[in-house]
């Protein structure tokens, strides 16, 4: 850097030391802006992720089929009110439509689950086998249950770590355990892998499954054989989702006999869906943002443009002299541009140090997931070069066009 | 050769509002490198109108201005920069320092213009430092100054960058007599040692007797001028 540059800077720095208080009252919006963008960006950012990874827990390119009508975000209150969809439904679906890979179906109800003495009310999951690869289950210990025993209605369980802890001693093994449903015996043959909440806050983990057959016949009652309270779909591309979603509307209607005008008696949500709601709220959040940052980079900068015209002001004489001993336009513009610069990158810095800090206490005290990225940083220092350097344009171009002359005499 | 200054009816006029003040009427000059003229003259003759005009701060409305040949009157104020970093040296009646910034750092001032590197500059005002007899201050505020050292530290900067011409616009006019005369032999001997052109305006006899030139202005035009001592012979005086 030039000896020029490099003085300009060093005297900037201690114009602003000595007028610590105006330095840092300036600074103030620039401060507030970088920080607030800062610590919502980290917290925005950490809310995605987390919501991300609950979406993921759904399962790889799962579509998800409710009887009846739902609400738009797919939100629904209970299954199994209305009865259109069927197990046969689930099997034409799946020989109709090469996309899907697989098709399974659940019905689930709460009942009490009984282990020696102890007792805890939990759904009963009555599933299709293809359930548990649909929505990637895994196991910590024991393994899944087959078509056999789907067939046979067997009376086997499988159980959810929320359950495992309600009803068996810590390091007890639930698997070769007994349990029973409705003073029906199930032998426990697997436990489930946490998944933890759901995209709608439910603990997932909360749960027991049975064979479908077992539940119609053994559990449920016989009231309604055959329906589901829902189905579930898989594609191996996730590109081919909304496509999978339109033929298997088209399959069920014709199914169910509808009319054109009539509405659909199911709602067909996919797992891009589901993202898409919650990408709506995040970019609810952005621009909230970017208002936020606009406004308060703008008035960051106003206020350097005013501390700086202030500065020009009360130098008048010096520019005068400094023009006298031969300094050119555009050093007296230099000079003032880097005031304006040194002043809001410092308060950029403090900015991100406070936005930076303000996201690790969101995470400590409200125990909210934070990301900071360095992105948000090298953008956010960038944005408040850009003000310096736009805002410190209009006084510095002020002092270079004073007339030497009329500088010096000025009282 | 060319004389270092060379004004030809010269005119500067201010228009305030309607009415315009005639402030150089017709002005002619002519000065060689290595004098020392004072300059004198009743207030509002347009001593300072001349001075900012040879020193390249201001230009005449009409006529010629032409400095070691070069014609000034039209030039861009870039460049006007450039030739007052390069050729000229100001002294002011009220020093013009900069406040809140060392004895050493304003000396320096002209050379941060030139592109030099921190150490050139810094060890170039030093030694003009020393040349005016302030060896020691070079980190003294101009507050911990008196008058008469704060107008020396203008006159290092003045002569830090070795002009040929330097302008001193009533530079006693803020001393007492004493500070005066420092400043005046300091002067002095920059004109006999180092052949600078020194061009002075006084209200004071005996600070113009310092000059070996007197020329008196009046309504913006010359009303005498006469050499009040013999010129140096053109070979420096050996010390
Ligand atoms: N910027 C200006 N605008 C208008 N009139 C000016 C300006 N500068 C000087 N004058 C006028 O020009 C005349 C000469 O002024 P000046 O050169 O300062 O005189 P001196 O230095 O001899 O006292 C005065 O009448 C003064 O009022
Ligand atoms: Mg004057």
């Amino acid at each position: 850097m030039s000896a020029f540059v490099w003085l300009t800077i060093l005297t900037a720095l201690r114009i602003l030391a000595r007028n610590r208080l105006r330095a840092g009252l300036t600074m103030l919006g620039i401060v507030i802006g970088v920080a607030a963008v800062i610590a919502m960006v980290s917290i925005g950012e950490g809310a995605k992720r987390a919501v991300q990874a609950q979406i993921a827990t759904m399962g790889t390119n799962v579509i998800i089929i409710f009887p009846g009508v739902t609400s738009a975000s797919g939100v629904r209150g209970s299954q199994g009110s209305a009865v259109t969809l069927t197990v046969s439904d689930a099997l034409d679906l799946k020989k109709r439509i090469p996309l899907l890979a697989d098709t399974g179906w659940t019905r689930r109800d709460v009942m009490q689950i009984v282990y020696g003495n102890r007792n805890w009310n939990g759904p009963i999951n009555g599933i299709s086998p293809s359930y548990l690869t649909i929505r990637d289950w895994s196991f910590t210990s024991g393994g899944p249950f087959s078509q056999t025993d789907l067939d046979s209605a067997a009376r086997v369980a499988l159980i959810g770590q929320t359950t495992v802890e309600n009803l068996f001693e810590p390091g007890e093994e639930p698997v070769g355990a007994v349990v029973r449903i409705k003073n029906v015996p199930f032998r426990v043959i697997g436990v489930l892998a946490p998944k933890g909440q759901s995209a709608q806050g439910s603990d997932q983990d909360d749960v027991i499954f049975i064979p479908f057959s077992t539940a119609e016949r053994k559990v449920f009652g016989t009231s309604f054989i055959g329906s589901v309270g829902a189905m579930f779909g898989s594609t191996d591309q996730v590109e081919d989702l909304p496509m999978a979603a339109e033929q298997i509307r088209e399959v069920l209607r014709a199914r169910h006999r509808l009319q054109t005008e009539q509405n659909d008696d199911f709602t067909i949500r996919t797992q891009v869906d589901l993202g898409k709601v919650q990408e709506g709220t995040s970019e609810t959040l952005t621009m909230m943002l970017f208002a936020i940052a606009s406004v308060s980079l703008l008035v960051g900068g106003i206020g350097i443009m005013n501390i700086l015209l202030v500065s020009v002001t009360e130098r008048t004489r010096e520019i005068g002299v400094r023009m006298a001993v031969g300094a050119k336009r555009h050093h007296i513009m230099m000079q003032f541009l880097i005031e304006a610069m040194t002043l809001s990158l410092v308060g950029g810095a403090l900015g991100i140090v406070l936005g930076i800090t303000g996201a690790k206490l969101t995470t400590l005290i409200a125990g909210w997931p934070t990301i900071i990225s360095g992105n948000v940083i090298v953008i956010a220092f960038f944005f408040s070069l850009v003000v310096g350097l736009f805002f410190g344009l209009y006084p510095a171009n002020k002092a270079a066009r004073l007339n030497p002359i009329e500088a010096l005499r000025y009282e | 050769m060319s004389s270092l200054i060379e004004c030809e009816d010269v005119w500067k006029i201010y228009r305030v509002g309607d009415v315009e003040v005639q402030a150089l009427r017709g002005l002619s000059l002519t000065i060689e490198q290595g004098e020392f003229v004072a300059i004198m003259g009743s207030s509002g003759s347009g001593k300072s109108t001349l001075m900012n005009i040879l020193g390249c701060l201001d230009q005449p409305t009409k006529g010629h201005y032409r400095l070691n040949g070069i014609e000034v009157g039209n030039l861009k104020p870039d460049h006007l920069a450039g030739i007052r970093n390069q050729q000229i040296g100001f002294v002011f009646q009220s020093f013009n320092l900069i406040p809140r910034t060392s004895a050493l750092e304003n000396a320096q001032l002209p050379l941060f213009y030139r592109g030099l590197s921190l150490k050139e500059q810094r060890a170039q005002a030093a030694a003009a430092l020393g040349r005016v007899g302030l060896q020691g201050r070079e980190h003294h505020y101009p507050t911990q100054l008196s008058g008469g050292q704060q107008q020396r530290v203008a006159i290092a900067r003045a002569l830090v960058t070795s002009p040929s011409l330097l302008l001193a616009d009533e530079p006693t006019g803020n001393l007492d007599t004493q500070s005066s005369q420092e400043i005046m032999k300091i002067l002095e001997t920059l004109n006999r040692d180092e052949g600078i052109t020194i061009i002075l305006v006084t209200h004071e006899v005996d600070v113009a007797a310092y000059a070996a030139r007197e020329i008196v202005i009046k309504d913006g035009q010359v009303l005498s001028d006469r050499v009040t001592r013999a010129r140096p012979t053109s070979s420096p005086v050996e010390a």
